[in-house]
This record gives C-alpha cells, structure tokens and sequence, in this order.
C-alpha cells in the first residue's frame, strides 16, 4: 500500500503554473519565470527603443528569440518589407538583437516565419515551458503543453529586463472533445464552432484545456490551430497535454533537448496532465462528429454558421443589443438575413496565417485545388507559414499544383491577415481567409472577410462563392 | 507612470459589445506612428467615415462627448490583439478611465501597465450611468474616486472593486519594472534550481 498522496489533485494549467512561480506577490498575483520570450518585428523595436530609454538592460538574452514576421512582404524576391514603416520596424529589431546578443532570424533566412509557426517548428515551444510573445495568439504555443500567452509592449520590457511576468491565475475551463471530426471537416471547423457557442466573451478569464478523444487522435499541427483561436472567444491561454504525438513532433528539433536531457525531460513531461479528480471552474462538452465545416457571416469569430445554414435575421434576436450587433455586421458585410450563406460570390482567397498555414493546412487545401481552376474573377493567395513549411510544400509539389490552379504562391509571412505589411484586401471587397480574425477593417478599411478552413477557403477559391467543400465532386 | 487618483470629466457612453482593438486602432496608423501621434486616430473605423469625415451620429463627434475623459463600454470592451497602442490611443484621445461590464484581458493589463483605470462594473450599473450622462449638462460628467472605490454621477454612488495591487499601483504611480528588479535574488534563486531541474531551457 502506498500512502495517500499528500498533493490534492491538479489540472495541467496549475501544475505549468506552480512550476514557474518565482514568488507570490498578493493573493492571487505570482511573479512566473518566462522561459521563452519570443519577439517580433510589430512591437520589437519599440521594447529595444523602450529598454534603452529607460536606462534598462536585457536579463537573458539567451532566452529570447526573434523573427521579422508582421511587416515582411508575402511578394516572391522580397528582401524585407514593401510598406513605408517596414523598414524602421525590422532594423529597429535586427539593431536591438545585435546590441543585446539575441538570436535574430533574418528576413529571409531558412528559419524564417510566422512567430507561432517556428516556436513549434524549432524546438522553441516545449511541454512544460513557459513562452511569451508580445502578439494575442501565443495561445497557439499550447498545443504543445506548453504556458503560453499574448503580453501587451509594456509586458515586454518587464519581461526583457527581468525574464518574469506579473500574473493573475486565471479560472480553468476544460474542453473536451467527444467522437470524431467528419470527413471535410478540419481543427478549424471545430474550434469555429466551440467560439460560436461560448461566444466571443465565453473565454475570457480563462486558462483552456482540450482534452477528450477527439484531441487524442488529432495531429499536433491541427491542436496548433485549435489552441490559436482561444483568444477569439477571450482565453488568454489554450492548452492540450502533452502525449506520445506531443513527444514525437518535438523529437529532434533544433532546439529540442537531446541525449540524457531528452530522457529526463520526457520523464518530466508524462506528468503534464490534469490528474483525475482535478477540479476546473468551468466544463464544456461537444460532439466531434455533430460539426459542419463553418463560415463566418459578422465581424466577430463568434459570428459563425455551417456552411448550409442560412445568415441569422437580427429581427429573431431576443436581445435588443444582440438585434443591433448583427444588423450592424449584416450592413458592413453586406448579406441579407435568412439567405443561404453558401454562393455568396467573394473576390478573394487568403490561405494563411498562424492559424492555418502549416504543411499539412496547405497539403489539404492543395487536395481540393489539384486538377481545378481559381475563378477567374478572384485573386487567391497562399502564404505558407514559414521558410520550412514552403521547403517542404515544394519539395512535396504542392506549390506546382496552387500555381497551375491559378493561386499565388508567395512568402511566409502574417500577409493578409493583419495588413501590417501593406497587403490588404480593397474596400467593399470580399475575402475568404484561413486567418483569424473578421474584424471591422482587419484585412483593410472596409473589407469583408470569412473565416474558414483551408479546405474550404481552397473550395471556394474555384467556385467563386462561399461553398461547401464536401460537394465538391471528384 | 503619472498618479491616478481621481478623474472628474466627461463620461462617453459606447456600450456596443465587443469593440476590438483593431477598431480602436488600425494597424497602419500603428504601425507608421509614434506613441503620442496615436490620438487622432482612435476609434478611426466607427469615428470617421471612408473619405476621414467625421460620421456625425457617432457619439465621440457630438458634444459634450467629443471631449470625455471617461468612456462606458460595453462587454468585452478591447478583445482581440494585445497591441498596447490601443490604450496607448485612447489615452491620448483623453480617456484616463474605461467602464464595462468586461473586457478582454490583454486590454485590461495594458490599462494598468499605462495608469489607465479599467473598471468591470455589471452591466446593468454600467446601463445606468449611460442613461444619466446622455440627459448631458452636468448629468453628463462623472466622477471616479479610486481612492474611495466609487463612481459618483448626478444620479448616484455606486462602489466597484478593484484589484488591491493594480489599485496600489495606480494610486502611487508605481513602475513595475522597477519594483520586479528589487526581486533580483529570488529570479536568481529560481533560475539557479531550475537550471538543475531543467537544463535544457537555458542556453
């Protein structure tokens, strides 16, 4: 008989948490450890320019990394950014790293990329770590066991000069996962779906678990984009435990520990799971197998429907606030209430993004590209992730199959998503985009943006309208 | 960072729910100025119409709400990125408080981080003070007490909670950076096991 563990059962987030507690500073507030800061160009030069203002010095150069992703052009032979800030943002970065002794991966080196998208790829994001990026979606980094969240510019010179953070616990919510994804329906699809039930709010305060079968049997790439949307419904972090496909995506990245370390490290990641009994603040359930692949028709991630249901009528709303929030994003995205949402005609096709532009998102979009034609009328884009994912996705064809398809084969970047490069959709204009975010004026001032799937987004890039991929005949 | 203690000013209400910092500032205006040229452009995509006109139903173009200190919010106020310059904005527009019901994380850390005062109040309370300041006249001015953890319009007093640290922080202007650098032996103690623990973090 063994005695009764003396350690009350914990979730996986608090066990991430109490491992990086450097001191309890109020009730509540702890001062973690940051393990990992990763920096990039949108917000990098200005915490260099801020430490130095400040008289500060950078703590562990050793523990930050850096990469020009925001700004950079998407355009084939670019050699830095064509906006008119570009410039000042990747040398104020590439100034900083010099000074400090940080590792900078330049524009267009090979590990160049989305920041979320090399954490992953390098070795960089690991179980048990704590990363910080001064950028929302570091929720993204979750989906390896890892604490990972979005910090403000000031959060960044704190952790610069001190390599900790000041931090409420957040509450724990578990997600879990029952059955299995449909054949067409994607990671994306899902967590669409999870934003549209819990709302955009539905989050917030939260610290996120995926668990369940279906997170199980999901590949790492696709828990990456799951964990990338929690902030669209308010979790500063999303988080799956670490298990065997976990262990196995990580072995023998660049940064990955190796020999005896590897064998202590993976000792130490089995137990990065929340222990039966744990208790979570809040528990939300859905069936896999009951989801469609999804479209946004609003301004909100929430505002979110299968591809064969009908654009909401704000006159059934209830709620008079409710009423006027979907008016107002049926007048900016011009769709009229109870209309099918599928053969809405777009102009556009964005495949992208830290949500959606890793090997096996392109290999999908691909599948339903090959042998097809864009419509003439719409532009499609495909910006792979990173430097390595283009490698692959060459090496592979997939970039012969886009090209002959009539899509844009460009370079990795955060393009489309944002604009904070100057890549932006027109006014009026309709895009279907793998991204993250249908905000009012995100892909440009006025521009209407749909989120979906890779596949999906390839689908409608060849019909020329919102379709369902699934009908596509082969 | 300046001292908040108590702000006496105008109160806007904008109770639409989940207004992004993507609408409070765009990514270009970002990304081309400075901190301290960002006040003109808050609010950008609901305060101006496509051609830079003001749209004249939009509250912040009308008096006496063109010059308000204190903004009612509705939930979720700030969702979406972690750009700092959406407080950043604000705060050079002339906002030193921010009412909702809630908002998005980020966003409220980056207030605390800027001495800005953002306060979660229910709704309903929120509703309230929105109904008041619109009569405009003094009914339209509010003021916000942190000393006292209260809100003060024509109408009536109500109480808020706040974090006893934030609060501290912003009463005393403190600086967290400095205040985690007296810290240093602990993050050196902590580092010093880890490294034991974990060499493989370090490189």
């Amino acid at each position: 008989m063994t005695a009764t563990p003396a350690m009350p059962p914990r979730t996986l987030f608090d066990k991430l948490w109490d491992a990086h507690v450097v001191a309890e500073i109020a009730p509540g507030v702890s001062l973690l450890h940051v393990d990992r800061h990763l920096v990039h160009d949108l917000g990098g030069s200005g915490a260099f320019a801020e430490i130095d203002r400040r008289g500060l010095a950078v703590r562990d150069p050793a523990q930050v990394f850096a990469v020009p992703d925001h700004v950079v052009s998407s355009a084939p032979g670019r050699t830095g950014g064509n906006a008119e800030w570009s410039g000042k943002h990747i040398d104020g970065l590439r100034r900083g790293c010099r000074k400090w002794g940080i590792r900078f991966i330049d524009v267009n080196d090979a590990e160049q990329g989305i920041v979320h998208v090399i954490g992953p790829e390098l070795g960089l994001t690991l179980p048990g770590v704590l990363l910080v990026c001064g950028d929302s979606h570091t929720c993204t980094h979750g989906a390896l066991g890892a604490l990972a969240w979005g910090i403000g510019a000031s959060e960044m010179v704190h952790v610069l000069a001190t390599q900790t953070i000041v931090q409420r616990r957040p509450r724990r919510m578990r997600v879990r996962v029952g059955g299995a994804l449909g054949s067409g329906v994607e990671p994306k699809d899902l967590i669409l779906a999870i934003i549209g039930r819990l709302g955009a709010g539905g989050g917030t305060g939260y610290a996120i678990e995926y668990a369940g079968p279906a997170i199980e049997a999901m590949a790492i790439e696709g828990r990456l984009t799951l964990c990338n949307l929690s902030i669209e419904m308010g979790a500063r972090i999303g988080l799956v435990a670490p298990d065997e496909r976990t262990f196995a995506y990580v072995a023998g990245r660049p940064y990955a520990p190796r020999g005896d370390d590897w064998e202590h490290a993976l000792a130490q990641w089995r137990q990065l799971r929340s222990d039966d009994g744990a208790a979570f603040d809040r528990e939300v359930s859905i069936d896999a197998s009951s989801v469609a692949p999804q479209v946004t028709w609003g301004t909100s991630p929430q505002d979110v429907i299968a591809i064969d249901a009908t654009v909401p009528d704000p006159a059934q709303a209830a709620d008079p606030e409710r009423r006027d929030a979907i008016a107002s994003a049926l007048a900016y995205m011009d769709l009229a209430p109870g209309a099918p949402i599928a053969g809405t005609r777009i102009d556009r096709v964005f495949i992208g993004s830290c949500t959606n532009s890793r090997y096996s998102d392109l290999e999908r979009a691909a599948a339903v590209a090959r042998g097809r034609q864009v419509a003439a009328h719409v532009e499609a884009w495909v910006v792979p992730g990173s430097q390595a994912v283009k490698r692959a996705a060459e090496a592979a064809g997939l970039d012969r199959i886009f090209r002959d398809a009539g899509f844009q084969w460009r370079e990795p970047g955060c393009s489309l998503c944002v604009g904070a490069n100057g890549e932006m959709v027109a006014p009026g204009r309709r895009c279907v985009s793998t991204s993250n975010r249908n905000f009012v004026g995100r892909q440009g001032p006025g521009a209407r943006t749909h989120l979906a799937s890779p596949a999906m987004a390839a689908a409608a890039a060849i019909a020329g309208t919102l379709v369902d991929v699934r009908t596509l005949s082969r | 960072m300046e001292k908040l203690t108590v702000v006496t000013g105008v109160a806007a209400p904008l109770l639409f729910p989940n207004i992004n910092t993507d609408v409070i500032i765009r990514i270009e205006r970002m990304s081309k100025h400075r901190r301290g040229e960002l006040g003109p452009w808050a609010l950008e995509a609901l305060r101006l119409d496509a051609e830079g006109r003001e749209r004249p139903e939009f509250v912040l173009n009308q008096a006496p709400f063109r010059d308000a200190r204190i903004l009612l919010a509705g939930a979720n106020f700030g969702c979406g990125s972690s750009r700092e310059m959406a407080v950043w904005a604000l705060q050079e527009r002339g906002f030193s408080c921010i009412i909702a019901p809630s908002f998005g994380d980020i966003f409220f850390s980056n207030c605390l981080q800027n001495g800005v005062l953002a306060i979660r109040l229910p709704a309903d309370a929120v509703e309230r003070l929105a109904e008041c300041v619109r009569r405009g006249g003094t009914d339209a001015t509010l003021t916000v007490d942190l000393e006292r953890q209260e809100i003060r319009s024509t109408a009536e007093v109500i109480r808020f909670d706040v974090e006893p640290l934030a609060r501290q922080s912003l009463l005393q202007g403190l600086d967290p950076v400095a205040v985690t650098l007296q810290r240093e032996t602990e993050i050196a103690a902590f580092q010093e096991r880890d490294r034991v623990q974990r060499p493989w973090i370090y490189g």
